[in-house]
This record gives structure tokens, sequence and C-alpha cells, in this order.
């Protein structure tokens, strides 16, 4: 069949068998940034973007891509502009072997585009508690923080390490990875708080 | 090669599962579990086609209507996460949400497939079991409702018949002023359940409970209501003491049939099972 998609923010026309697995058909086009690990969903080094939402390649049949956005960790950064996450990721050095970094990475990204949202959906709740990391970012938490951070930071840390739950990092890195997305928590919402103002 | 069906409308996707009940099709939704099927050569040679269901959105819809919440079965876990009226009418639905697998698995998997796949670790499961929830059947010939505690007759094997698809769960509502889960895994996310209990009832100020409903998970061939513990339980008076107990576990030894598995071990499940449910009864007496 032949599906239709905006991938990394083109639109696409794509032959392909309906039960191929997304993983497969964006590494034939190319797209190698997103990595086959488990293959059965546990590792998350095959997460991509799908309407904004993370989701393991290696489970959605292509059929499913039709008519979707698309966002692969080719796609991340913006003409040519690193993503917050990429160049929090850099500065934090929170990268080891690497084959975790993409789906890492796209994941960090939805929750900064959690942060980022404010249209309020009525019947809905967000997934994040946004409050406690507007208050953190709010408090001009220490750049370092230190195992004791507080409440708040203790709050920031577990939305992260919810978000990242499904990404597993086999050089166990995490703590440099947990630090970088603060990083960029901190300043996604430093902006979105003087946006507001 | 495996045939492979995209209905647009619902009615035709039961139309396409009236005309070949020889050879019943597998619907996909979010793929979670059907993918890892179809990736192993040997499981996917005895799939001879897919309904891919994922696009019906009448499927998709939470409503409440006069007191009974209908969650259709394409809601993901993240929309149970989400949804006001399942974090009203059911919370312990929405906080079990949060406890399977990552986001990732949470954005595709459903409700109707947890059912579906009928896994006794199914994460959903048990807290149906203890809302006494029903599920909806979908036929050409129109809907039915089973009860969950009816639904499952063996390991993976329900009461569906290949004509039907499932189309949604009800929940109905009633009163409780209790209810308890608890997961028992490796780790907090991405862990299949060695253990998952769900509790809910309604108890007096004397601690005393007038009804419980108790669903538990990955301890027999199915997800089970612990019918003679329940009976138990609201039979019971006084204070949770060393007989008492006695007698719970003894009644549990009924309800469930736990075995050796890579994951546990029969032992540890029927420990740990009733550890939680000794501890959920003496804290609520407290």
């Amino acid at each position: 069949m032949r599906i239709h998609c905006t991938l990394n923010g083109a639109p696409r026309e794509i032959d392909v068998d309906p039960l191929d697995r997304a993983l497969d058909v964006l590494r034939r086009l190319g797209f190698t940034g997103t990595k086959e690990g488990c293959g059965e969903g546990e590792c998350g080094a095959c997460t991509v973007l799908l309407d904004g939402a993370p989701v393991n390649a290696c489970l959605v049949i292509a059929s499913q891509v039709d008519g979707c956005r698309v966002t692969t960790i080719e796609g991340l950064a913006q003409s040519g502009d690193l993503a917050p996450v990429q160049r929090a990721f850099i500065e934090r050095g929170a990268t080891q072997c690497g084959i975790c970094t993409p789906g890492m990475l796209l994941s960090a990204d939805y929750l900064l585009s959690e942060v980022r949202a404010t249209d309020a959906r009525p019947d809905e709740s967000g997934r994040f508690d946004v409050d406690a990391m507007r208050a953190w970012a709010a408090t001009g938490a220490d750049r370092e923080p230190s195992h004791a951070g507080g409440v708040l930071d203790a709050a920031v840390e577990r939305e992260i390490r919810t978000c990242l739950a499904g990404n597993i990092c086999r050089c166990t890195g995490y703590d440099s990875i947990v630090r970088a997305v603060k990083d960029a928590v901190r300043e996604t919402m430093a902006k979105a708080i003087q946006a507001s103002k | 090669m495996t045939e492979f069906f995209k209905p647009s409308t619902l009615a035709e996707a039961l139309a396409i599962l009236r005309d070949r009940q020889d050879r019943p099709p597998r619907p996909i939704a979010g793929g979670t579990d059907l993918m890892l099927e179809l990736r192993d050569p040997v499981r996917r040679a005895r799939i001879n086609a897919v309904v891919d269901i994922w696009q019906l959105s009448e499927l998709r819809r939470i409503v409440e209507d006069s007191g009974v919440l209908r969650i259709g079965a394409l809601a993901t876990f993240s929309d149970l996460i989400a949804n006001l009226l399942v974090r009203r009418a059911a919370p312990m639905l929405a906080e079990i949400s949060r406890a399977i697998g990552g986001i990732q698995i949470q954005n595709r998997g459903t409700v109707g497939g947890n059912i579906g796949t009928g896994s006794p670790a199914g994460d959903t499961l048990p807290v149906l079991l203890a809302h006494d929830a029903e599920i909806v059947l979908a036929s050409t010939a129109g809907e039915r409702s089973v009860r969950a505690r009816d639904f499952y007759t063996g390991y993976r094997s329900s009461v569906r018949r290949p004509d039907e698809l499932i189309a949604a769960v009800r929940i109905p509502r009633r009163r409780a002023n209790f209810a308890h889960h608890r997961k028992v895994g490796t780790r907090r996310a991405q862990a299949i359940s060695k253990v998952l209990v769900a509790m809910r009832g309604e108890r007096r100020g004397d601690g005393a409970f007038d009804e419980i409903a108790i669903g538990i998970g990955s301890v027999a061939a199915t997800p089970v209501r612990a019918a003679n513990v329940e009976a138990l339980v609201t039979a019971h008076r006084g204070p949770w003491d060393e007989a008492a107990l006695t007698a719970l576990q003894l009644e549990l030894a009924r309800d469930i049939h736990p075995i050796d598995d890579l994951r546990s071990t029969a032992r540890y499940r029927s420990t740990v099972t009733f550890n939680i449910l000794r501890r959920a009864l003496i804290g609520a007496r407290a």
C-alpha cells in the first residue's frame, strides 16, 4: 500500500507492506538514527515521535503511519539549530556508546513539548506535574543541584525519570542524562515564564 | 503471506470478521502485543490475516452515561491516565496504566488489547475485575456484554466468538470507600507483573466490610476474582488476628493457583499476594 505522512517536516509518499515495521521503513529511507535494540518494545532505542508522542517504531505497523507526522532524530534540529535537549546532552556529556541517545533525546523532547503546551484540554489533564516543574524553574534552582536538592528538585527528577522510563541505557549513564534533561527543562520553562510575562 | 484488511468503519470491520469465521483474522490496534507474534516466523505462520482497527474512531470514545463509564476498546493507557472521567470514576485504572511499560507502550497499548490478549499478567484486568466491569463484544448481530469475571475460559482464551470484536468496557458506578492496588514487578517501569492485586469495597466505621471485590493477576491461568477471600472478608468481624489471617490464607489458596515461571515462583507469588491482602485489610481497620 501507499502511505502519506509528514516525515521530519516534509510530506512523503511511501510504498510499504502494511505490516512492515515503521522502524524498517524509516531505516530503508536512510533515517538510520532510529536504532533497533530489542525489537520488542522493551528498550526504546527505536523511539520516534508519532504526531508528537513517543512510540516504539519496532511495534508500529507501516499502515498506521498513514496520515501521521513522524519525527526521527534527524528531524529534531530545526534548520541546523540543535534542539535544547541536544545542546544539553552535549554540554553534560550525556552520551556513552550512543545507541540509546536518539531515543532518549526524542523522549526528552516530548517532555519539553508537554512543558510548552499551554492549550488546556478540557476533558484531560496532563501526564506530567508541570506545576512542580514551573515552581522549580521559578526558584532559579542551582545549576548543580546537590543530592539533597529539595522537594521540587526531587519532583522534577521523578517526572524526567518517568518520561525516560521506556528508554534503557545499557551503559547505565542515567545520571548525566537526567542532569542534561533538567538543564533543558529549566531553559524551556524559563522561556515559557518569560513569554507569559 | 498474511492477508491485511484496513476497514474504515466499525461496520466494515465486523463484516470482515463475520465473513471469515472459519479462518478468523487477528485484530491489531496499537500492536504492542501482536507485533511480537508477527516478528516470529513460527507464530506468524499461524496468523492468516490481520485487521487493522486502529483508525476506528468509534471505538476510542470514553463517555459516562446514566452511571456507567464506557471506555472504548481503543482507549490507550495514555488516554486512561489523562481522561478526567476515568480519573474520577476509576482512579485505579488510571494509576495502573502508569505502571504499564513506559510512555511509548502507554501511547500505543489499549485497554481492548489488554483484554483481548488476555494474559494472566495483563495489568488492567485485576482492576476491571475489582470494578465488576463488563466487556462489550460487538458483531454484525449487535452488542452483548459479558461480566469481566465470566470472560476468560482458560489461558488466553475467552468467550469472544471469532466474529466478535471487543468494543468497549463498561464500568458501573458502585459505591466504594475503600480501594487499594499493588503491582509487584522487578522494576517500576517496563516490567511484567509477578503479582498484581486490586481491591475495591465498602467498609463500615468499625472496619468490617459490607462488600469487597478483589482481582488478582499473574496467579493463575487467567486473571481471577478471589471469591473465597471475598466471602471470608465480608463475613469477618473483629480484628485480623492470627486465626483470622490463617483462615484468610486458606481461602486464598482456593482462589489462586500460581506457577513457577521465568519471572517468579509459585511460593513467592502466594506469599506476596497474602502479604498484600493482609496489609490492606489490617490497614483498612486503622
